[in-house]
């Protein structure tokens, strides 16, 4: 009974910490997305990529890259390190690896 | 590894990198394939062709020690290196070297304001620190001084002022060069030199005063292969109590040409410390009007009469001019009362007031305002134009290339460049509508024709680009205009151009060089200087 009650809480506490973990990646995210993506994304006027993305999706997804819902973590990445259209790639030493996993994480937060 | 440093052997170029990454640590040295992909440039008219211009790796320092030992690494195996600050040089070659196998010296990470004098109004930072990471310094410290940035917020103020760029506030800000005040560079012998009053131990004064004594040596680092800069003062403006701007418009063809000389009075008496713009609504508003857009693209060039008959005919001025003026707002008023009165001395010239602020901006008109950098509030909008190119065209551009051109400004010259450079859009099919566009006013005395020639992932739209900027050099140096500035792969070119008395200057730059980087490390043919063993090969 003991052992069961200290795996339970041992699972229980390593799933929180799991989320905690969830949460403080996509809130670094967050933070590398306002800094480098949010000054072309975001929802203000003559936004380059909000305007891209309109064009492109024509309001069948959110033109707002941070409102999207179907982001994979590795779509974003590849997008990040190659560019698309007149965006350019992003290097290492403006994103770092760690900084896209986390990026990549915000964007995906709200995926279904 | 795709591309070698032209001259070193596999076994030098390994240890060499083995001894960058002993240097910054082995996660800043990049010598992937995929990872030294990005420092291609985006938007390279020679993308995927084998002229394009491609790096061996990249390191990647943070301190200045780091620099140096790079440097005496890059010595020892004759290794070129190509310093970037931010990176951010679209347009004008990206973060791509001027010698393909170069080891791009990657600066993003010296990132630090090292201060912020309210007081001096001025600034010392690292190559590293974008207009965006200064701003937001300023702001944090809450000193009530503004920066002057370009158009893009993610480029540097090192990287952006070494290639001599340009901003949009007040006068004596926007060219941002001459905004700096001292300089640390590290030297091709790994040695590290201040200049000004940085040359004094335990000075007090480097962002004080710019000259110290002696030759002032400066402007031998920008747009230069001498050295790589570590760190840069800057003045900044204090916050001004306010902000306002006219327009003036006129109707006639030759109307120009007072209207250029009233503003150019206004800016050399000191009346108005902020640009004076120019604009035609005829030519922003063709594409509503099918019979304007025929007058426009007319064959060879619109018709100066035709368009005044349109434009009277329409009650649309021909030309008009946006004044600006920053500081006290009793001082605005009278100063904009004098340019209302001066302007109307050309007959016809309706004088009409604009917006007016307070700062700083409310964070509501920071994000709805037009044209923030005018308020030294870095964002990235400018590329909304290119993102709607995107939209309308069947063969996407994937950026621009600029050819930018110093023509002096007065209207004559300005009409003269208009016609030499609309028929090289005929010849090259570019469209006629922007190259009878009007000039660029950052600076004070003289104007730039800046002309973004599309760039895409199609070969041949990409050589049509690359023979018109050719052409473009070559009918400029016919008129005796220079470019002020231009990516890599055509720095040879236009360097050419200048070319007074034998050359004298490109001989005088190669002279320098050799004497104080004699293996040829830095930035081999950046600006047109080549070290002597690549002039001789
Ligand atoms: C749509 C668009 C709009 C633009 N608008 C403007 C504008 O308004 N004004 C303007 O000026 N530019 C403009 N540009 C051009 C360019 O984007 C900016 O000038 C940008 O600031 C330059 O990039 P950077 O600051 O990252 O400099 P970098 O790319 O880091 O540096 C530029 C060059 O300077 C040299 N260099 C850099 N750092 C060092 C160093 N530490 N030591 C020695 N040499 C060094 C290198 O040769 C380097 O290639 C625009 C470009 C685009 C595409």
């Amino acid at each position: 009974m003991n052992l069961f009650k200290t795996t339970l809480f041992f699972s229980l506490s390593c799933l929180v910490n799991q989320a905690f973990a969830q949460d403080a990646m996509v809130e670094h995210g967050n933070e590398v997305y306002l800094h480098w993506c949010a000054p072309c994304h975001d929802d203000g006027p003559r936004r380059a990529g909000t305007l891209a993305l309109q064009f492109v999706y024509k309001g069948e997804r959110p033109a707002v890259l941070d409102e999207r819902t179907d982001l994979l973590p590795e779509y974003t990445k590849l997008i990040v390190r190659n560019g698309i259209s007149i965006m350019p790639p992003f290097r290492k030493t403006e994103i770092n690896d760690e900084e896209l996993d986390a990026l990549a994480a915000y964007l995906a937060r709200n995926n279904n | 590894m795709a591309t070698l440093p032209p001259g070193v052997s596999s076994a030098d170029f390994s240890t060499a990198l083995e001894q960058f990454a002993e240097a910054v640590g082995p996660d800043w040295v990049f010598s992937s394939d995929e990872d030294v992909a990005l420092y291609r440039d985006a938007y390279s008219p020679f993308w995927g062709e084998e002229q394009e211009l491609v790096a061996s790796a990249a390191v990647s320092p943070t301190r200045v020690e780091e620099v140096q030992e790079v440097v005496r690494v890059a010595n020892q195996y004759q290794i070129p290196l190509y310093p970037i600050s931010t990176g951010k040089n679209l347009g004008y070659g990206g973060s791509a070297p001027s010698y393909s196998g170069s080891v791009v010296v990657d600066l993003k990470r010296m990132n630090r304001v090292l201060e912020i004098n309210e007081r001096n109004a001025s600034c010392l930072v690292e190559p590293g620190v974008s207009y965006f990471d200064l701003y937001r310094a300023i702001q944090d410290q809450g000193a009530k001084l503004w920066i002057d940035c370009p158009d893009p917020g993610w480029g540097s103020p090192i990287g952006n002022s070494l290639d001599h760029g340009l901003g949009y506030t007040m006068n004596g800000y926007r060219d941002h060069f001459d905004a700096h005040c001292g300089m640390e560079v590290v030297l091709a012998n790994g040695e590290v030199l201040r200049t000004g009053m940085g040359a004094l131990p335990g000075s007090k004064t480097w962002q004080e005063y710019k000259y110290g004594f002696g030759p002032h040596i400066d402007g031998m680092f920008s747009q230069s292969n001498f050295g790589i800069v570590t760190k840069m003062g800057f003045w900044l403006a204090p916050e001004p109590e306010a902000f306002r701007t006219d327009s003036v418009k006129v109707y006639k063809y030759e109307d120009l040409i007072p209207l250029m000389d009233t503003v150019s009075y206004l800016v050399n008496s000191g009346i108005m410390n902020g640009r004076g713009t120019f604009g035609s609504p005829l030519t922003r508003n063709s594409a509503k009007d099918p019979a304007l857009e025929e007058l426009l693209s007319r064959p060879g060039g619109p018709d100066p009469r035709a368009l005044e008959r349109y434009a009277a005919e329409n009650d649309v001025p021909y030309w008009t001019t946006d004044l600006r003026f920053y500081g006290l707002e009793k001082a605005n008023d009278a100063h904009a009362e004098y340019a209302r009165e001066k302007f109307s001395a050309i007959p016809g010239a309706k004088f009409e007031e604009g917006p007016r602020h307070r700062f700083p901006l409310t964070p509501e008109q920071q994000k709805t305002a037009d044209h923030i950098v005018d308020f030294g509030i870095p964002n990235m909008t400018v590329f909304s134009g290119l993102a709607m190119q995107f939209r309308t065209s069947d063969n996407p551009n994937f950026g621009d290339l600029f050819y930018a051109a110093v023509i002096p400004k007065n209207g004559e010259a300005v009409f003269e460049a208009q016609r030499v450079f609309t028929e090289v859009a005929s010849e090259f099919d570019l469209p006629l509508r922007f190259f009878s566009s009007l000039p660029s006013t950052w600076f004070p005395r003289a104007v730039v024709m800046l002309f973004s020639l599309p760039v895409s992932r199609n070969i041949e739209i990409n050589k049509k680009t690359r023979a018109a900027f050719q052409r473009l050099v070559q009918v400029s140096e016919e008129h005796g205009w220079g470019e002020y500035r231009a990516a890599p792969a055509f720095q040879d070119l236009v360097m050419n151009a200048y070319s007074f008395n034998n050359n004298v200057l490109r001989r005088f730059h190669e002279t320098v060089k050799d004497a104080i980087d004699p293996n040829g490390i830095l930035s081999p043919g950046k600006s047109g200087i080549w070290p002597k063993r690549l002039r001789d090969a």
